[in-house]
């Protein structure tokens, strides 16, 4: 019988005369950077296919007279590493000097100046002198979209960007042509992009080759001061860092990954915070005068809403409340105290874009159910159900994509047109909306298979139809958990805090009877609307003459019909937290202010005042306080959210003894470029060709 | 499509693709592109398109290794494509002096072609024909140690076969 060697478990080797021991298949760029000791890398990027393409990383191993890239040698046994010797500080400086050849050292102007890994290097490890005195081959900049522009001067060819699109966008829209000295990026239209338009190959670059139409050639970077909040657009909940000079958002990314979505961001993320110092931004309160909506003072306008609340209140009229898809939880959970407590209504809802009620109760009892983001990142199997993720769940998609490149994650894809995730999925099927589950049977069998499975499905699945995708699901055999994907920055906040006529905050039910919104608008005796942060009226009619009260932004539609308009302060301009599509309770930071704006929870706060109620302070960080102590599932850690971690929230594991309504359940179908109503205020979003992009539109 | 190309290549294609498993396509790009420039003579956005349809990569795919290799052309060079080496060895043994003379004698330049679209010239790096410098070839085929006297007998030829 042949013997075998059991692999070795530890390696040992020599790093710079000191003995040390790693695991097998370590590289040696990541052992030197557990030691401590740098190795400086531009190709090299964690997470991402080897390229060995810059040479920055040359090391001396076991005296070979060759030097060897840290970035694709294995450490192996006995090996003697020298990342310090001569040799090794003389080939760092020469291949500095080689990329700076043609390197236009236009650093004074250069967006990346100061923040800009060319630079870093060649401050810390030499080449301050050139050997080079012919001429520089300079090729122009040029846009390659309304969102990324191009130098090819300032490339040192170092792959990141190629690889981030290919490999964790899923999009392969940049690739190197010609060769030599000629070599240089380019869009896959010939010299324009069809992509997803997300920056993120902009903000990977070590140099400043790739930049961005919003920030280029307006800022420095130490000029800017950074506020990491969460993204203000899709209910993924993208950590972004923005950065802030004289009150304008200049940028937003999240370069130090500290986020649930590390360094990711899509378009709106990254770009999309244009919005924000829009020139239609509502800068002081309006009122109804002689039938126009004329600016107001705060006082004024508020004295003539807390009357009329109140003398409707008195004669026990009816009021309508509408609540949002991207206030903040303290906002949504003090909007629907005010509306019970202090109006006394339960006439109270908001647009339901996805169906957890009956997720949450289906699921009662079991424990462990619902997925975090990082489970999209370690399951070993995912079923998609009905979402073109890529477009309306880009983080997801993202996640899903890096799982599978690292993982080998096995998906499957049941959507009704073709999606990204169809090329790498097990298995992908074209079914319609509201067919799914029939059809899901085919997949049983492959399915019980895996040895555990993540579910995320859209809008397709609501009411009934959620409860027989559990009972699918745990029929199965294997550990399975669920997403129900809904639409917005705080969608699931809505729910959460109770903005339905049926629930209180935390999933109890109401016991009281209330209007739905559609129900409140084709209800003729309605005295007030009040809507907080939506839109009811975009495609719909009042069937009354009520009194609108709105809080909002911009004049929507619905502003525009209103007789008091408050000038609301944006997400990227308060306090407060949000929760995502998998529940995690995240942050928002105010980073810039609007002049004549208020927080909308500054606004419910005033006007209880003004109507003599007593609802509780209304300082975001009181009412979380409140919800904490108040909201089953919302009892989260603190200090993971004050240093702007996502922390898990869990709904009431027990019943939800309400109907979920199902038939107002309704997805916007957002796109990659576009995000509600904020999308005819983002200048960005309406500048790139890809736009509208695919779109599902639900039956 | 309006692109065809004759039974031969279209069979070496097949070939060649069949020889890469699914999802490994890629591979076949560079042999896809010669086969099909040996038979057209040049490379067009067209023929890339199809290649990169048939591989199952992306267009710009194909275009980054027809930027990359200086045999695979975009422009039509003649039908007897005359490379001369004058990498290291070739020019120790008279590569350069070879090099001039087929400019000079046929009042050509780099990559220039023949009014009569028959002969083109290229000055070319190491071909491997070191240990039989200068070195040239025509097409695919080598001739070995060239004088100018040689080259001159080798373009009469050339021109005899027409
Ligand atoms: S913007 Fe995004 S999708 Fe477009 S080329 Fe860059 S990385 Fe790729
Ligand atoms: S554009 Fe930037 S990221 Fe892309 S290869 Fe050039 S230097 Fe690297
Ligand atoms: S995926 Fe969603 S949360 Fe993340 S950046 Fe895009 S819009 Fe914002
Ligand atoms: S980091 Fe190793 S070659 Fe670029």
């Amino acid at each position: 019988m042949a013997t075998t060697t059991a692999p070795p478990s530890v390696i040992n080797a020599k790093l710079n005369g000191q003995d040390i021991q790693t695991k097998p298949g370590t590289l040696l760029i990541n052992l030197t950077k557990e030691l401590g000791i740098e190795v400086p890398a531009f190709c090299y990027y964690e997470g991402f296919s080897l390229q060995a393409a810059c040479r920055m990383c040359l090391v001396q191993v076991n005296n070979s007279p060759k030097l060897l890239p840290g970035c694709t040698t294995i450490v192996t046994e006995g090996m003697v590493i020298e990342t310090e010797s001569p040799l090794v500080v003389e080939a760092r400086k020469s291949m500095l000097e080689f990329l700076l050849v043609n390197h236009p050292l236009d650093c004074p102007v250069c967006d990346k100046g100061g923040e800009c890994e060319l630079q870093d290097m060649v401050f810390k490890y030499g080449a301050g002198e050139s050997r080079f005195v012919d001429i520089k081959h300079h090729e122009p900049e040029r846009p390659f979209s309304p969102v990324v522009y191009y130098d090819p001067a300032r490339c040192i060819l170092c792959y990141r960007c190629v690889r981030v699109c290919d490999e964790g966008y899923g999009v392969n829209a940049l690739g190197v042509v010609n060769r030599g000295v000629l070599s240089e990026i380019a869009p896959n239209l010939g010299d324009q992009l069809n992509c997803d338009e997300c920056g993120a190959c902009i903000d990977i670059c070590p140099v400043g080759a790739l930049t961005s139409h919003t920030y280029r050639y307006k800022t420095r970077p130490w000029e800017m001061k950074h506020v990491g909040t969460t993204c203000a657009h899709c209910s993924n909940g993208c950590k972004t860092t923005l950065g802030v000079r004289n009150d304008e958002i200049m940028r937003a990314n999240n370069r130090d990954a500290s986020g649930l979505n590390e360094e990711f961001l899509c378009i709106k993320g990254r770009f999309g915070f244009d919005f924000n110092h829009h020139a239609e931004r509502l800068q002081s309160p309006l009122m109804r005068v002689d039938g126009e909506l004329q600016p107001v003072s705060w006082s004024k306008a508020l004295a003539a809403v807390a009357s009329k609340f109140n003398a409707v209140k008195s004669a026990g009229g009816k009021f309508g409340v509408v609540g949002s898809n991207h206030t903040s939880n303290e906002e949504n959970y003090y909007l629907q105290k005010f509306a019970r407590q202090g109006l006394g209504t339960n006439h109270l809802d908001h647009a339901r874009t996805g169906d957890v009620v009956t997720l949450v109760d289906a699921l009662s009892g079991k424990n462990g159910k619902l997925a975090v983001m990082a489970d999209l990142y370690q399951t070993k199997a995912a079923l998609v159900i009905g979402s073109d993720l890529a477009q309306q769940h880009p983080l997801l998609a993202y996640e899903l994509r890096r799982n599978f490149r690292h993982h080998q994650a096995r998906v499957y894809a049941m959507t009704p047109g073709p999606v990204r995730e169809d090329s790498y999925a097990v298995a992908k099927a074209r079914v319609p909306f509201g067919e799914e589950l029939a059809a899901l049977e085919s997949w049983r069998e492959a399915l019980a298979k895996e040895p555990e499975l993540l579910i995320l499905f859209g809008d397709s699945i609501k009411g009934d139809a959620v409860r027989r995708l559990v009972d699918f699901g745990e029929s199965l055999g294997i550990p399975v958990k669920y997403v129900a994907l809904v639409d917005y920055a705080n969608s699931r906040g809505a729910i959460d805090m109770g903005l339905v006529p049926e629930l209180l905050p935390g999933y109890a039910a109401s016991g009281q009877p209330g209007m739905t919104l559609p129900e409140m608008l084709a209800d003729p005796k309605l005295d007030v609307l009040w809507v907080v942060g939506a839109d009811p009226l975009a495609g719909a009619k009042l069937a009354g003459k009520p009194f609108v009260v709105v809080q909002d932004l911009f004049l929507t539609a619905t502003a525009a019909a209103a007789d008091v308009v408050f000038p609301a302060a944006s997400a990227y301009e308060k306090k407060g937290t949000v929760t995502n599509v998998t529940g995690e309770l995240q942050r928002l930071n105010a980073a810039v202010k609007t002049m004549g704006t208020k927080p909308d929870l500054e606004i419910l706060g005033l006007l209880g005042k003004e109507m003599g109620l007593d609802l509780g302070i209304w300082i975001a960080d009181a009412v979380l306080e409140e919800i904490r102590r108040n909201v089953r599932g919302y009892n989260v850690t603190m200090p993971i959210l004050a240093s702007g971690g996502a922390a898990l929230t869990s709904p009431v594991n027990g019943r939800v003894n309400v109907a979920s309504r199902p038939e107002l359940i309704r997805s916007a179908g957002d796109t990659l470029f576009t995000s509600g109503t904020l999308t005819k205020y983002s200048q960005v979003l309406n500048s790139v060709p890809e736009r509208p992009g695919q779109l599902y539109k639900p039956v | 499509m309006s692109l065809s190309l004759s039974a031969t290549t279209e069979a070496r294609w097949q070939k060649i693709l069949d020889a890469y498993p699914e999802g490994r396509k890629r591979s076949a790009v560079i042999p896809m592109l010669i086969f099909a420039q040996d038979e057209t003579g040049i490379i067009t956005r067209e023929l890339m398109e199809e290649i990169a349809r048939r591989a199952e990569v992306e267009y710009l795919q194909v275009e980054e290794v027809v930027g990359f290799y200086s045999m695979l052309r975009k422009q039509p060079l003649g039908k007897y494509h005359v490379q001369v080496c004058t990498n290291i060895s070739c020019m120790l043994a008279g590569g350069m002096e070879l090099w001039q003379h087929a400019c000079q004698s046929l009042h050509l330049g780099n990559k220039q072609t023949s009014k009569d679209g028959l002969i083109s010239i290229e000055e070319v790096e190491c071909m491997g024909a070191c240990s039989w410098a200068p070195a040239i070839e025509v097409n695919y085929d080598f001739h070995h140690h060239v004088t100018p006297a040689r080259f001159d007998e080798i373009i009469a030829e050339i021109k005899g076969k027409g």
